[in-house]
């Protein structure tokens, strides 16, 4: 079948989408965006992270199908993303969002497979939430597993990511 | 495979009418594991996406009818006051990702006996609304769970909504588990106190082949409560008549050995759970008496 949905602001088209294949496969095997990644698909890691209308969900457990005429962002999508939330600069400009950012200067991507799942659902949390406890950051991200480093460089990155954000910087 | 793509709930119900064998998906959280393992190849897959109305809900004066696929973020976060049990089972499903996509009729439709909203599903009182082009019917939610995985669905129904008491007393709901996100429940337990007609009701997760309810352990302190006359002057509940409550409850367990846990376990848990949950409730039911005693 054929799909079309909005991935980072973009229409795009898909064909020869197989009815029982994941949103995830589509990203990464049919529209060459191989930043989601497939780890568990079951929904256990978050390593898949997109968000679909909005909200966070695991791509591989989203039917292709079940994505025609929506709209989705990657992590490819989240400096796009950070931009036109801010108001400011031209697309392409602006390189990282301040999310991904801040996991650089904590130091918290290690072997990278559950980076970006983690950068969407910590971005989609400092959208709701600009100023989340710790509590709350947890929760946010207890959906996505990192295996190599603990979670602390994590927890360290978005409270950066948060204070940098209340600064304006 | 077959995408079907109904645009609301008459073009599902002929769909599942001409296909009966058609699956069909919302959150697809239980349904995309299967087909991502090849455990399972339908011949059709339904998407219920489109169908808004699946995504509502309604609070009446006695019942709230909850939309097959309100997720359960939805739940935890509109309907805490009315279904708090519900509410607060949604919130120990899963992750944030999951909980965004799944909704009670997901786990209805799976009947897994470790799904979490069947416990408070039990103890609150309900009724699942099903449909098929032959009509609609309202099953207990007692006689909707007939087998492991197995539920009173004919093949040719969907799941349209389901009608839950809302709480006239306090709820809870206690799941064990090896952690708090992402957790298969090992055993879980739902307590509703029902003061409108001084009765109260269990529900049991993980512990026998379907979801169950305590019936001798419900039946034991709604009659304890009533000769004691706790409802009207409030007293603690005394260990005795907890740990025979909490026994009662663990009786009513009929569980395995597996990966999880033990069958032994898993009926010592519950008699914790229910003996908790037990004095829980009762102490908020105490503290929403004493402002009217104060004022008095």
């Amino acid at each position: 079948m054929r799909l079309n949905l909005t991935v980072n602001g973009r229409p795009r088209e898909a064909d020869d989408v197989w009815e029982g294949e994941s949103l995830l496969y589509v990203l990464r095997e049919r529209l060459g965006l191989p930043g989601s990644k497939n780890a568990c698909e079951q929904g256990e890691c978050g390593s898949c992270t997109v968000r679909l209308d909005g909200v966070p969900v695991c791509s591989c457990l989203v039917a292709a199908g079940q994505a025609e005429g929506r709209e989705v962002v990657t992590v490819e999508g989240l400096a796009d993303l950070a931009r036109r939330r801010s108001g400011g600069g031209s697309p392409g400009e602006a390189e990282l969002a301040p999310v991904q950012q801040a996991f650089i200067d904590a130091g918290a991507v290690q072997c990278g497979f559950c980076t970006p799942g983690l950068l969407v659902a910590a971005d989609e949390m400092l959208e709701r939430d600009p100023d989340p406890s710790d509590a709350d950051i947890r929760e946010a991200l207890s959906g996505n597993l990192c295996r190599c480093t603990g979670y602390e460089k994590i927890m360290d990155a978005v409270r950066l990511a948060a204070a940098r954000g209340s600064e304006g910087v | 495979m077959d995408f079907l793509r109904p645009a609301n709930w008459e073009e599902a119900l002929a769909a599942k009418a001409e296909h009966p064998a058609a699956v069909p998906i919302a959150g697809g959280t239980d349904v995309m594991v299967e087909i991502n393992f090849d455990h399972r190849r339908p011949g059709h897959l339904m998407d219920l996406n489109r169908i808004a109305e699946l995504g509502e809900w309604e609070v009446g004066e006695d019942s709230v009818r909850l939309g097959a696929s309100v997720p359960y973020a939805r739940i935890m976060e509109r309907l805490r006051a009315e279904l708090p049990g519900l509410a607060l089972a949604s919130h120990t499903v899963a992750s944030p990702q999951i909980r965004n996509r799944g909704g009670v009729g997901g786990n209805l439709g799976t009947a897994s006996p470790a799904g979490d909203a069947h416990p408070a599903l039990l103890a609150a009182g309900a009724e699942v609304e099903a449909e098929s082009v032959r009509g609609t019917r309202r099953i207990p939610i007692d006689a909707f769970y007939t087998g492991v995985k197995r539920n009173a669905l004919a093949p040719d129904e969907l799941i349209r909504a389901v009608h839950i008491k809302k709480a006239a007393g306090p709820q809870q709901f206690s799941k064990v588990g090896t952690r708090n996100a992402m957790v298969i429940a090992v055993c879980a337990f739902g307590l509703a106190l029902h003061p409108d007609t001084r009765t109260v009701r269990t529900g049991i997760g993980s512990a026998a082949p379907t979801p169950v309810r305590a019936l001798a352990a419900e039946e034991f302190l709604t009659a304890a409560l009533e000769e004691g006359g706790f409802w009207d002057n409030g007293k603690i509940i005394t260990p005795s008549l907890a740990k025979r409550f909490a026994d009662l409850c663990a009786g009513a367990c009929n569980p395995i050995d597996d990966v999880r846990g033990t069958a032994e376990y898993r009926r010592h848990a519950v008699g914790v759970m229910a003996r908790r949950t037990l004095t829980w409730t009762w102490e908020s039911y105490r503290d929403a008496r004493r402002p009217t005693e104060g004022a008095a």
